[in-house]
This record gives structure tokens, C-alpha cells and sequence, in this order.
């Protein structure tokens, strides 16, 4: 199949960028989307022009890292990964727009790769809980029902990948966020830092510049691991409820509080 | 003191703000509706009239009405500010295509909504509640069994026999019942009530109020200038 590509090309964090228009003739409707691109690197590479540089690692759907905003949506029509996605997806002839996440908390640093260490602090302000070394505990010493286990497992899923961010029209990191509180807040290994984990994990999130949540819920339609906005009023309750019943912690102070 | 503040300042707790006050101003506009009804009474205006007085004399009920003129400025500051950091959060390029298929308008456009009905706001005030306490105009006060009772009934249809009035004013229900297919579930989640054994009752409760209540207040004018 034919396709022509509208991409967003930028040389540096601080440059202009602009979109610059690629024609392929022969893409296979097996290729992933990914490949595509590879195929179009060689192309510009023979050439001796600058290949468009682009997030991917596992090319697997587990690790997050491939983006790429794909005509209006993140990873593109389908509720995917873009690693994920194939050419089969798009028509003969289709002209295919290529745009990086648009964030300020994730500034773009070159052509398509934007910087989402963002969501590494968010994490690093309470995403964890505390394991005490020693003797290795039986796994079923703890009982957890069912339904509560499978709704942690759910919000595990999170890859991180920032698609929400990228289809919120006010670029709110709620969900992924609400996914990674929720995942430790069900269980009772999550307890001992259930309160201080939401309150410092919010106050990174809205440092980082991330918007605020009007429940449109385009985070949920485009995550492509089911993610859902059950978690984000979840977070709610949790950092409401913390907020007034904690003891006062300043971010970044270190320990059980 | 300080988690107060930042609870307030944060994005959750100016959410929270937005989500309070916007149900309250829900059931201030059940009650308000429930008012507004007896002017289709056959009366001349006397019920309307009695109940309106009452309203605005009664000392709890106007301690009340200030606590709502707060609340509206409230929902309206905290809409003003969330909307310029959702804005900053984007940066400065945008998207240059958006498919809008992931979220329903609603809940796109809730600013715009919001800025309808609070113009709407102000001028419903200028011309009612602004003249019914005497700022401006000459309210007529009528002798109700001994009792002076100002006439705000005649005030009403005078306006409502305005064809333009009548249809801005059901232009503006519109934008409410707009504001609260999304607003009505939106306030239970912002305040974590989201729960499978609840959200089919809260959303149909919610579709019906956005429906009924904007209705019942757009038929009230329509009524009155064909009649
Ligand atoms: C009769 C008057 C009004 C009622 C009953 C009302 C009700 C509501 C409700 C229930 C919400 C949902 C809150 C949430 O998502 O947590 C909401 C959101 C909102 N309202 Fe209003 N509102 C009214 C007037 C206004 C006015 C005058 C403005 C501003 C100019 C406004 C702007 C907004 C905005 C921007 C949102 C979305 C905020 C967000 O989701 O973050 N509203 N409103
Ligand atoms: S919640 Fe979904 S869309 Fe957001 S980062 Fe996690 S996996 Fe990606
Ligand atoms: S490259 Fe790892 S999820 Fe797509």
C-alpha cells in the first residue's frame, strides 16, 4: 500500500519545530507501525538525511515506551500500543499524521521522543512500599479476597506510557497516577504508607505541571492496558481522607510517617 | 494549618471545591424551580407573589441566598483557575489534529457552558433580583389582606412577553441542562463516590435532573408569552 506521513520533525528541546510530508510506496499491511518507520529511517538514512527519531523498546506492549500521537489519537485508532498497531489498520492512500505527546510536564526533546521522567518522580515520591529484609514470608500468610486482588492486579497493569496524559485535553496525569496509588492503597502490603504515598504523590504530580482532571474520561478510551477512571475517584477519596486525617508529612521527608 | 492550604491549592482540593459547590447550586436550582412553578398558577400572581416576598424577607432563607451568591463566585474562580493551569499543562504547541471521539462534547466544553450560564446569571439578576430589591426600577407593592407584598409577578410576564428575552432564556436552559449531562455524575466522581453499586442510580438521576429541571424552567416563559 501507498501512504503519505505528515511528521513532526524538531531538532532540539528549544528549537522550532514543524511538519515535514514523507510519501512510502510499498508498505505491507503486515508491518507494524514501528517497522514502517524503521523502513522509512533506512529510506532517509540512504539519503543522507537525519532519520526520525522515535521512542520504542520492547516493541511488545509491556514496556511503555513507544508514543507517538497517530492522527488525533494516542497510539493511533486503535486501543493499543503503537508497537502494537499495524499498517493493516490504515487504508491505500491514507495520509497518516505523526505528532509527538503534547505536555509541558513532557517537553519534547527530539522529533517524536519526548522526556516523561515526570512520571519517574511521581513514582519515586511514593510509588513503593517498604519491604523489611529476612526470612522469605509465606505468600499466603495474608488472605486478600479475590475481587480486591484482581482490582490491584488491574491498576498494575499501568505501563506508563503517558497516553493519558497525551489524549486529556488538559493534560492530567490522573490516571496513571490514580493506577499506581490504587495498585498499593487495595492491598494491606501497601497499608503502612497508604496516606503519606497519596499526599506526596499528588503534590509531585501537580509540581510536574500536569493539568487538573475534568472527568472526560479520554484517558480511559486511549490507555491501552484498561485502565479505569474507578481508580481516579479512588484517589480522590484516598487523598481527601489522608489530607485530613494524617499527620502532617512535607514532600520529599523520607520514612514511615 | 498548612494541610488546609494545600489541600485547597491542590488540583484534587480545587476540584473538590468545584464538585461541592456545583451540587449545591444543584439543589439550589431544584428549589428555585419549585418557586418558579406557581407562576403558572391561575391566581394573578398571588401565590408567586407570596412566596417570593417571603423569600426575600425571610432572614434564614436570604443568609442563604448570600452563601449561594458565594458559591457561584467560588465555582466560577475555581473553574477561572483550573482552566488556565489545564491550559499551561498542554504548552504552548497544540495538537494538529485531534479526533474528538474519546470524550463526549459535555465534557469538552464545560468552560464555555459555564460562561453561558453565568452571564445568564447576571443578567437574571439584573432583572429580577436587582429590581425586587429595589437597586433599580419601581417595584409596585400590592395589598394583599393588609400585607404589602411587592409585585414581582407583573415584573415577570412584562419580560416574558418579550419574544428575544424568552428566547435567550431558553437558550440558557439549554446550556444548564448541557452543563449538567456532564456536571451531575462528574461531582460524584471528582468526590470519589464512584462505586458499581451506585452509578447507575447517580447517572440516571443526574440525566433526568439535566433534562427535567432545565425544562421545567425553559416551559414556565414559553408558557406564559404564547398564553
Ligand atoms: C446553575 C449554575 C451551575 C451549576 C448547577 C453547576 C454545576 C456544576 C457541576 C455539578 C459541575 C461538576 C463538578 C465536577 O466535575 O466535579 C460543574 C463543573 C464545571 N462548572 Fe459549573 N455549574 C454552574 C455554573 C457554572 C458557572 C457560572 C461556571 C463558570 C463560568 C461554571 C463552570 C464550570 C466548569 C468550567 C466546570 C468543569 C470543571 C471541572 O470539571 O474541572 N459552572 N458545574
Ligand atoms: S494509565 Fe494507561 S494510558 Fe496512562 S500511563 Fe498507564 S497504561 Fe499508559
Ligand atoms: S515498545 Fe514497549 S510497549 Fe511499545
Amino acid at each position: 500500500m501507498k501512504i503519505t506521513l505528515k511528521i513532526w520533525r524538531q531538532q532540539g528541546p528549544n528549537t522550532k519545530g514543524h511538519f515535514k510530508t514523507y510519501k512510502l510506496d510499498h508498505v505491507s499491511t503486515d508491518m507494524s507501525f514501528l517497522e514502517m518507520l524503521d523502513v522509512l529511517n533506512q529510506d532517509l538514512i540512504k539519503k543522507g538525511e537525519e532519520p526520525v527519531a522515535f521512542d520504542h523498546d520492547c516493541r511488545e506492549g509491556i514496556c511503555g515506551m513507544c508514543s507517538l500521537y497517530i492522527n488525533g489519537r494516542p497510539h493511533g485508532p486503535l486501543q493499543t500500543t503503537t508497537c502494537q498497531l499495524h499498517m493493516r489498520t490504515f487504508s491505500d492512500g491514507e495520509t497518516i499524521t505523526i505528532e509527538p505527546w503534547r505536555a509541558s510536564a513532557f517537553p519534547i526533546l527530539k522529533d517524536l521522543v519526548v522526556d516523561r521522567s515526570a512520571f519517574d518522580r511521581i513514582q519515586q515520591a511514593g510509588g513503593y512500599i517498604s519491604v523489611n529484609t529476612g526470612g522469605v514470608p509465606d505468600a499466603n500468610e495474608i488472605p486478600i479476597s479475590k475481587k480486591i486482588a484482581d482490582e490491584a492486579m488491574d491498576a498494575a497493569q499501568c505501563i506508563g506510557c503517558g497516553a493519558c496524559v497525551a489524549a486529556c485535553k488538559n493534560a492530567s496525569a490522573m490516571l496513571f497516577v490514580s493506577a499506581k496509588v490504587s495498585q498499593f492503597a487495595l492491598l494491606p502490603q501497601g497499608k503502612p504508607e497508604r496516606k503519606e504515598r497519596v499526599e506526596k504523590m499528588v503534590a509531585q504530580m501537580d509540581a510536574e505541571g500536569f493539568g487538573a482532571c475534568t472527568n472526560t474520561r479520554a484517558c480511559e478510551a486511549e490507555c491501552p492496558k484498561g485502565i479505569q477512571i474507578t481508580n481516579i475517584a479512588r484517589m480522590n477519596r484516598e487523598y481527601f481522607s489522608a489530607m485530613v486525617s494524617s499527620y502532617e508529612v512535607a514532600a520529599g521527608e523520607g520514612g514511615a510517617g | 494549618m498548612k494541610w488546609i492550604v494545600d489541600m485547597f491549592t491542590s488540583t484534587l482540593g480545587r476540584k473538590l471545591l468545584m464538585a461541592l459547590t456545583g451540587l449545591f447550586l444543584i439543589l439550589f436550582l431544584a428549589v428555585h424551580l419549585a418557586g418558579n412553578l406557581q407562576l403558572l398558577k391561575d391566581d394573578g400572581g398571588r401565590a408567586f407573589n407570596i412566596y417570593a416576598e417571603f423569600m426575600s424577607s425571610n432572614a434564614l432563607i436570604q443568609f442563604v441566598s448570600k452563601g449561594n451568591f458565594f458559591f457561584i463566585l467560588l465555582h466560577t474562580g475555581m473553574a477561572i483557575a483550573l482552566t488556565i493551569k489545564n491550559r499551561k499543562a498542554r504548552g504552548p504547541e497544540g495538537y494538529a489534529v485531534v479526533s474528538g471521539k474519546s470524550s463526549h462534547w459535555t465534557s469538552r466544553n464545560m468552560g464555555i457552558l459555564g460562561t453561558l450560564i453565568l452571564v445568564f446569571i447576571v443578567t437574571h439578576l439584573y432583572h429580577f433580583w436587582a429590581q425586587m430589591h429595589g437597586y433599580w426600577g419601581n417595584i409596585t407593592t400590592l395589598d394583599y389582606d393588609g400585607k404589602p407584598v411587592r409585585d414581582l409577578y407583573t415584573l415577570v410576564d412584562m419580560w416574558f412577553a418579550k419574544g428575544w428575552y424568552v428566547g435567550l432564556y431558553v437558550f440558557c436552559m439549554a446550556a444548564i441542562a448541557f452543563h449538567l449531562w456532564h456536571g451531575f455524575a462528574s461531582a460524584f466522581q471528582t468526590l470519589g463516590l464512584n462505586h458499581l453499586k451506585y452509578n447507575g442510580v447517580i447517572n440516571v438521576i443526574g440525566k433526568a435532573f439535566a433534562i427535567l429541571v432545565p425544562a421545567g424552567f425553559a416551559f414556565i416563559p414559553l408558557k406564559m408569552y404564547f398564553s
